[in-house]
């Protein structure tokens, strides 16, 4: 977490010091600082430096550009003000007549200031009433100055924020997931090495057939048969020694390769699933599932061919100029000089080709995205005739693949004659120095013959050596793209040590909770106590922050600053799945995963015994419904199967939750989405669920939440009234306009009244 | 120029105070840009602390030129949207990255959290989000210089 100001250049170093040291003398002697906050913009919302500091008696300010520092004694009638909009943050000085002085900050300082702001006010009311302010009891972290939980040394909101940026060298990190196969590993690499050594054995063999067979013969000395017969038998077997190597070579890195490929595939998937919904709210389905997918794909691929055959390369490369200079080091030296420039020509266009590949894939998700979005909405599309501006959607990702493919093209065509070119130069120079030593008696034409026949396949190797660094730049794009999901942090982090709770009571207390979506406060400053057993009904216009408190208490995101804790420990210091366990979700969408209706009402408990799931269903008041099914509990639902309406999909996610008896229940507009004749229906299985339970419930219809001990009336991520009905009627605010409207309309929805919010809650993968 | 339906003034505590036609007062008024990038000077809504719409403006030169300046410096003191001039320097090319930029509003640093945070706007433009939420535009990718567009190049 970054908290001191950006270094600037220049001066700025010189002007801390500066200001550090006018502070000292600004001070009084035994002049306690108490809070400070470091502003980093200005009034023009600049950049600058500056710097607020609380004593016991006054507050002090200095910003870039001033000469000194400007103070205000505390006195009657001062308050600090704070609030933040679109990223920017503000503390207002004002006295009952005026505003004396504003300081602004990005929300980077925005705990600071806060604190600093609620230490503004104690310290103003302990200077006028004389009373010391209370001491804290709770420690507070070093780096941040949010409280801690108490048994923690970790600060909770420090620890999510780590920013460091993985390595490059990520293709390396595979190593991670190859470790298990080490002994397989040793064995194919083994294997390659003979392999490769089987195959160098024939043009070695040409050697004497040429000098000792061959040249004899033409100068008019008969064939030996016995020799030919030898060297002919070592041929066809080092042909057939090398089959068989290769083949269990092959076979053994490839399936390992293969199981690399399934452990990362499902390691991502894992890794994936334990993410919070901030990042899949932030992600798009296609570009998850073509990384999930090809990726994975494309690295095993890598892995069981390219990389294989690149190892074989190098081996015989490095084998074959030991034999070469083991026959003649002057022609093999003249041999292998056009080594260097090629692999200086491959360094060269690699860089080129990485960043080129990287634009691809991303160009590539892009394409996938068009189809993700399309497919799905495809009722929309076709109801507002837009399939002609969606394919021209569709056509504009792919020209712009295509564009960004003939770039990168033109590179890499380039690429491959050149290194065919330096191959025929290279055996050309070969042919030039051999023949003359031939002539200067100083090899055989034996030897010559070897020599060409090794390094025309030792060229033929490097050509496609050259291809590995294309493939390896892929796979290490592609290998960067999954650690990306590796690497990602969960938002809800797991506890480093996590606390157990034997018993849920199921009492919750939100303290001082705020919650920010990209620089937008949707909850702010919000505190809530519900009793053991307690029903809460949520109210409030759509916007209000009544969903974001939900997914907040079920740890689906974690709050900005401020606390929620079950039964007194802290929400963040329980293992996030111990912790969901105890709750009960039932949402106004409720989603059924394709199988058995007995499966998806299992599906928190797998274990569930069908008498159990039956008699969930009966409580949910699913049983009968579910046995009008030609199937019964056996019937398919989800994508294909079984249509189910609203109201029977409903009760059905209601069995759901009864069926995991969770201490803590929370209906989000459970009934919302069906008729009033359903709703009953839902009703009545609700009031078995909620039954002993603390429940927090959010409903539109405000009848719907008759039953619940407190309504909680929010706005603006805020809670302005919380009462039972009754009471709120008779105040005559927020729940009483809200109850007047609906009353007058008994089916109007609370979207549809003036909304007195601008904000949205924010997205939610359904 | 159209006579506006309210007057518009800043009061001792720094807030703008609209008075309606009907005579009441509204302190803490605050002007709101409907389309901040597609057309800034185009519908402005002055908006009460409570969250409800009390004026709309189709555009800013319809105003009478005491009450522009006045919302206009309004707007400048809450927009914060830092214009991108020059990458100095980016941590690394995977995410997350610390950028070095150089802005309208000086220089800073931040925290790039991954690609999708680079949002598209039109042909040129771009916006990117840091770590806090905070929005750095650029205007027109093709005026930046050959540097900066490599090292952008390389997270797009």
């Amino acid at each position: 977490m970054i908290r001191t100001p950006p270094p600037l250049p220049g001066a700025a170093a010189d002007a801390a010091a500066a200001w550090q040291a006018a502070l000292g003398a600004q001070l009084a002697s035994g002049e306690p600082v108490v809070a400070t906050l470091e502003p980093d913009l200005d009034a023009r919302l600049a950049f600058a430096a500056g710097r607020l500091v609380l004593t016991d008696r006054r507050l002090l300010a200095w910003s870039a550009g001033d000469a000194g520092w400007a103070d205000w004694p505390l006195r009657p009638g001062l308050s600090l003000q704070h609030h933040d909009h679109a990223g920017v943050g503000t503390l207002e000085l004002h006295d009952t007549s005026s505003r004396l002085a504003s300081w602004r900050f990005t929300l980077a300082h925005n705990g600071a200031a806060l604190r600093l702001a609620d230490r503004f006010a104690a310290e103003l009311a302990a200077h006028l009433s004389g009373q010391p302010v209370p001491a804290s009891d709770e420690t507070l972290c070093p780096t941040c100055g949010t409280p801690l939980p108490p048994d923690q040394t970790e600060c909770l909101l420090c620890s999510r924020e780590l920013h460091e940026a993985p390595s490059t060298w990520t293709l390396f990190r595979l190593w991670r997931f190859a470790g298990p196969y080490r002994g397989q590993l040793l064995a194919g690499f083994l294997l390659t090495l003979a392999a490769t050594g089987a195959t160098l054995v024939p043009p070695y063999l040409t050697m004497p057939l040429m000098d000792k067979v061959l040249i004899p013969y033409q100068n008019g000395q008969p064939i030996d048969t016995g020799v030919v017969a030898l060297l002919l038998a070592g041929l066809l077997a080092s042909a057939l020694l090398a089959w068989g190597l290769g083949w269990a070579r092959t076979y053994i890195l490839a399936r390992v390769s293969e199981r690399i490929g399934a452990d990362l595939r499902t390691t991502t998937y894992e890794h994936l699933l334990q993410l919070s919904l901030e990042y899949f709210g932030g992600k798009r389905t296609g570009d998850l599932m073509a990384r999930i997918g090809s990726e994975t794909d494309r690295i095993c691929v890598f892995l069981s061919l390219h990389l294989l055959d690149f190892a074989t390369d190098v081996l015989m490369i490095g084998m074959t100029a030991a034999i070469l200079f083991s026959i003649n080091p002057a022609l093999a030296l003249v041999t292998l000089l056009p080594l260097p420039f090629i692999a200086w020509m491959i360094h060269l266009v690699r860089d080129r080709l990485r960043t080129g590949f990287e634009k691809i894939d991303r160009v590539w998700s892009e394409v996938t995205n068009v189809l993700a979005d399309t497919i799905p909405g495809i009722r929309v599309v076709k109801a507002f005739a837009q399939e002609q501006r969606e394919a021209q959607r569709f056509r504009e990702a792919n020209r712009h693949n295509l564009a960004v493919n003939d770039r990168l093209n033109k590179t890499w065509s380039l690429f491959s004659p050149t290194v065919t070119l330096l191959t025929e130069v290279g055996l050309l120079v070969v042919w030039a120095f051999g023949i003359w030593q031939i002539a200067h008696d100083q090899i055989t034409v034996g030897v010559l013959t070897a020599f060409l026949a090794y390094i025309s396949r030792f060229y033929s190797r490097l050509d496609s050596m050259s291809r590995i660094v294309s493939v390896t730049q892929k796979a290490a794009a592609g290998t960067k793209r999954i650690f990306d999901i590796l690497d990602h942090v969960s938002s809800v982090p797991e506890p480093a040590r996590p606390t157990h709770l034997d018993r849920v009571q199921g009492r919750i207390e939100i303290r001082d909770a705020s919650f920010r979506y990209g620089n937008r406060g949707v909850i702010r400053g919000l505190n809530l106590d519900i009793q053991p057993g307690e029903m809460i009904g949520l109210v409030g216009h759509s916007g209000s922050g009544k969903s974001t408190l939900v997914n907040l208490i079920c740890r689906f995101y974690d709050l900005s600053e401020g606390a929620i804790r079950l039964d007194g420990t802290d929400i963040r210091s329980l293992p996030v799945a111990e912790y969901r366990r105890h709750i009960g979700l039932v949402l106004q969408e409720p989603f059924l995963f394709f199988g058995t209706i007995a499966e998806n009402i299992a599906y928190g408990r797998p274990d569930a015994s069908r008498t159990e799931i039956v008699a969930a269903a009966r409580a949910a008041h699913a049983h009968e419904f579910i046995l009008r099914l030609p199937q019964g509990y056996d019937s398919l639902v989800g994508e294909r199967g079984q249509g189910l309406s609203g109201g029977e999909r409903q009760r059905i996610s209601i069995a759901r939750a009864l069926l995991i008896d969770p201490r803590i229940l929370i209906l989000d507009e459970a009934t919302s989405s069906v008729d009033t004749e359903t709703e009953k229906e839902i009703q009545k299985a609700l009031d078995n669920l909620v039954r002993g339970r603390t429940t927090i419930a959010i409903a539109h219809r405000l009848s719907t939440l008759r039953q619940a001990d407190r309504l909680v009336v929010m706005d603006r991520g805020r809670i302005v009234e919380v009462g039972n009905h009754d009471d709120l009627m008779a105040r005559e605010g927020h729940y009483y306009r809200l109850y007047q409207a609906q009353a007058r309309n008994v089916d109007t929805d609370l979207d549809e009244l003036p909304t007195a919010s601008a904000e949205a809650k924010p997205p939610m993968p359904k | 120029m159209t006579p506006v339906p309210f007057q518009l003034t800043r009061d001792p505590h720094g807030r703008l105070l609209l008075t309606a036609p009907d005579g009441s007062e509204h302190a803490g008024v605050q002007p709101v840009r409907a389309f901040p990038l597609a057309a800034p000077a185009e519908g402005i809504a002055l908006m009460g602390t409570d969250g409800h719409e009390l004026a709309w403006i189709d555009h800013l030169d319809d105003l009478p030129d005491v009450t522009r300046k006045l919302i206009e410096a309004e707007l400048a003191s809450r927009e914060f949207m830092p214009e991108i001039h020059r990458l100095r320097q980016v941590s690394t090319f995977a995410t997350p990255s610390t950028w070095a930029v150089e802005t309208d509003r000086g220089e800073t640093r931040f925290i790039l959290k991954g690609e999708e945070d680079i949002r598209r706007l039109g042909a040129a433009a771009l916006l990117i989000s840091d770590s806090h939420g905070v929005q750095y535009l650029i205007r027109d990718l093709s005026r930046l210089d050959k540097t900066s567009r490599r090292l952008l190049d390389r997270f797009m």
